[in-house]
């Protein structure tokens, strides 16, 4: 496809002041071509037009974004001081890695491979986790997915190959749940997306296993863009799933995807995420799907790490009885905030939805709920349920429920519970007269407070989501 | 007769209210020991003491284990030393199931990890001899119990905690006949001649089932009349005015 001609041409251009002279890096590290920080009009066509060779219509459309990009102010909403330190001149907004397997598992630090090891990731993923294997930064080089799936005519590829192989499906649907005016970061990622999961289920098709996937960011600033769409044809169900680890690095990262998803009529798709971002990390994302008549989607999500993460997964309820569900838990640990929740739109009778909302705030952390109940007129009979529990480690810790509920409907049920709760001392008593220590009283407690949301998830998630919770925990009392 | 459990001259506060005031009480391995008295007169507040809660401050005297002064060991190195407290009112845990936190329990009394397939076994065991039904392990821990539940799930850790001192909070209260009849004979095959144990009632019918040596009675945050097992059916039919009304005018023996 002549991309290695390509890949030095540009890197020549654009990246020799960022020392990588004729793109290639020095020996250990292993980037064919890293973008020079920051981003300019130029810098998103190039990308586009030349190095992707991606059709005009979605050069447009970058294009388009980047205007809408530099022209949308910052929210003023959730946490704008941390906000308004991301220097968006100070990130490097496309890197492309070798396909070549360059690094090898000796060269991974020691910090992070015992992060592995308390963890109990197997071996294989390891490998894969630390970089050794396939995946690396923008580019999803990586994606298993079994023969049979390929047979029954389920697509599952990263979105750059999706662009080049199904264009049409893409054209039709991409950037029509979440158009790059929907706000900043959407249009930001929307002019420089790279990489993120295409996948489209045919109509009656009923994935069985999960489809997984997984984005690590591994270069200092380095923002990671990915973009997913999934579409599932009516009578059909998958369950996506995604885990995120990253490494700490010294200086701040931007992580900003966006996800669309389409359930048609009766179809069904649960979408499973677990970001466990280093705490450097901006993880600032827009989550919307549209469920039409009789469809499901469910939004499992766990945010453990990032420094800020703003997130509120939403679901349009298109069709008469479609139904809705955010599951979420989030932990913020000392210096982060965790500003997440959800959105229902009611916009069809008989539509219902139920937000279950857990945090844990330790040491100065901080979570809040952010959610958004709409009810439509004409949404008669629909009902919409949010619970959330949140659960305090320490004194310093802050938790904080902003919900907005806009009902224009009479017929409808909503109703919102919210609870905070600290740790009890009965309970941690009852654990320690058993032999446990403090720590591990606490760590069980707060492992039971997630449990609702840990059964949903398939088993190995369990088991690492248990293991960071209790490394999470690590020292965090007494 | 070597003093397993030696108490001194023990005070306890809760929240600033002085509960215990002067208790001295001695048991030797392998005895059983019964701590009757009526409400509000310490005897939870010595099981809390015993254990460790940090609710229970003691200002004065100390707690001796095997020789050990263990006065401020916090409750988990109390457990590792092989105590253990049937809760009266054992605390809910929502989404600890069970059967994780017994394996939990487990490898952390012995310090050790557990064999898995041996524990299966051995929980296997104890469910069938306090008859418990096996889904009950997949419960999450005491959420939702009823009174029976939780007694039973006290006992069935007991049997597998296989204490050195067990202290049995109140375990009669809160079951019928028939459950208290089960849960008793489930104590009576965990006791054995190494184990010592304190049962802690107001009434007698749960001493009629697991027969103490001795017999305390607590009034007012003091051990104030120490007896056999004779004194049980005494206090069964004359209560404790009568002693209170002795202590008031000083003739109690």
């Amino acid at each position: 496809m002549g991309e290695e001609e390509n890949k030095m041409t540009v890197a020549e251009n654009l990246v020799a002041s960022d020392g990588y002279k004729y793109g290639f890096s020095s020996p250990d590290t292993d980037y064919f071509y890293k973008a020079k920080k920051g981003l300019t009009r130029e810098f998103v066509e190039e990308i586009s037009a030349k190095m992707k060779k991606e059709p005009r219509w979605m050069t447009e459309l970058r294009l388009k974004a980047y205007d809408i990009f530099m022209e949308k102010p910052m929210p003023t909403w959730g946490n704008t001081e941390m906000l308004n330190n991301i220097d968006f001149d100070d990130i490097h907004y496309y890197v492309r890695s070798t396909e070549k397997q360059g690094s090898n598992w000796d060269d991974v630090p020691e910090d992070i491979k015992n992060t592995f090891d308390k963890l109990g990731i197997p071996e294989a993923e390891r490998k894969f986790l630390a970089g050794v294997t396939a995946q690396y930064e923008s580019d999803v080089v990586y994606h298993s997915i079994r023969k049979d799936l390929e047979k029954i005519g389920v697509i599952f590829t990263d979105m750059d190959t999706g662009l080049r192989e199904h264009e049409d499906i893409i054209k039709k649907y991409f950037g029509t749940i979440i158009p790059p005016t929907d706000n900043k970061f959407a249009a930001l990622n929307s002019a420089v997306w790279s990489g993120g999961s295409f996948v489209w289920i045919p109509a009656g098709v009923h994935v069985e296993i999960p489809l997984q996937a997984y984005f690590r960011i591994n270069t200092k600033n380095m923002g990671q863009f990915e973009r997913t769409l999934i579409i599932a044809e009516p009578g059909s169900s998958v369950h996506y799933i995604e885990g995120c680890t990253a490494p700490t690095y010294s200086s701040d990262s931007l992580h900003s995807a966006v996800v669309e998803l389409i359930a048609m009529e009766g179809a069904k798709i649960r979408y499973t995420t677990i970001q466990n971002w280093s705490t450097n990390v901006y993880n600032l994302v827009t989550k919307r799907a549209y469920a039409y008549k009789n469809a499901t989607i469910q939004w499992v999500d766990g945010n453990i790490g990032s420094k800020l993460t703003m997130k509120y997964p939403a679901v349009y309820l298109m069709g008469e009885g479609a139904r809705g569900e955010v599951l979420s838990i989030a932990m913020a640990g000392k210096g982060q905030h965790q500003d997440a929740g959800a959105k229902m739109i009611h916009a069809a009778p008989n539509t219902s939805s139920i937000i279950t909302s857990k945090s844990i705030s330790k040491n100065d952390g901080r979570s809040s709920y952010r959610g958004f109940i709409k009810v439509l007129p004409g949404a008669t009979n629909s009902k919409s349920h949010v619970v959330c529990d949140a659960l305090m480690l320490n004194e310093e810790a802050r938790s904080d429920t902003y919900p907005t509920m806009q009902v224009d409907e009479q017929n409808v049920s909503v109703t919102h519970e919210a609870s905070v709760s600290k740790v009890g001392e009965e309970q941690l008593f009852y654990l320690m007269s058993r032999g446990l220590s403090e720590q591990e009283a606490t760590t069980m407690i707060v492992n039971g407070f997630v449990e609702p949301f840990t059964k949903e998830l398939p088993m190995e998630y369990a088991v690492e989501l248990n293991r960071l919770i209790q490394l999470e925990m690590e020292g965090s009392v007494g | 007769m070597s003093k397993f459990l030696v108490i001194e001259d023990l005070y306890v506060n809760v929240e600033d209210k002085q509960i215990l005031k002067g208790v001295n009480l001695t048991i030797n391995k392998g005895e059983i020991h019964a701590l009757m008295g009526p409400n509000g007169s310490g005897k939870s507040t010595l099981s809390n003491a015993l254990m460790g809660h940090p609710k229970y401050k003691i200002t004065k005297g100390k707690i001796y284990l095997n020789g050990e002064d263990i006065t401020d060991m916090p409750p988990d190195q109390r457990a590792k030393k092989g105590i253990f407290l049937a809760f009266q009112y054992p605390v809910a845990i929502p989404g600890v199931r069970i059967f994780n936190f017994l394996k939990n329990m487990m490898s952390s009394v012995q310090g050790r990890e557990l064999n898995i397939s041996e524990f299966r076994k051995e929980l296997k065991e104890k469910t069938k001899m306090l008859e418990v039904k096996s889904s009950f392990i997949q419960r999450y821990l005491n959420d939702g119990f009823s009174g029976g539940e939780k007694k039973r799930n006290e006992i069935l850790q007991m049997a597998l905690f296989n204490p050195k001192l067990a202290l049995l909070d109140e375990t009669d209260s809160g079951l019928d006949v028939t459950a208290l009849k089960t849960v008793c004979d489930g104590i009576n095959k965990i006791l054995n001649p190494e184990m010592s144990a304190i049962i802690i009632t107001h009434y007698k019918r749960m001493l009629e089932y697991v027969r103490p040596q001795f017999v305390h009675i607590i009034m007012d945050g003091k051990i104030v009349k120490e007896g056999g097992d004779d004194l049980i059916d005494y206090i069964d039919e004359n209560g404790y005015k009568w002693i209170e009304e002795e202590l008031l005018a000083g003739t109690l023996k």
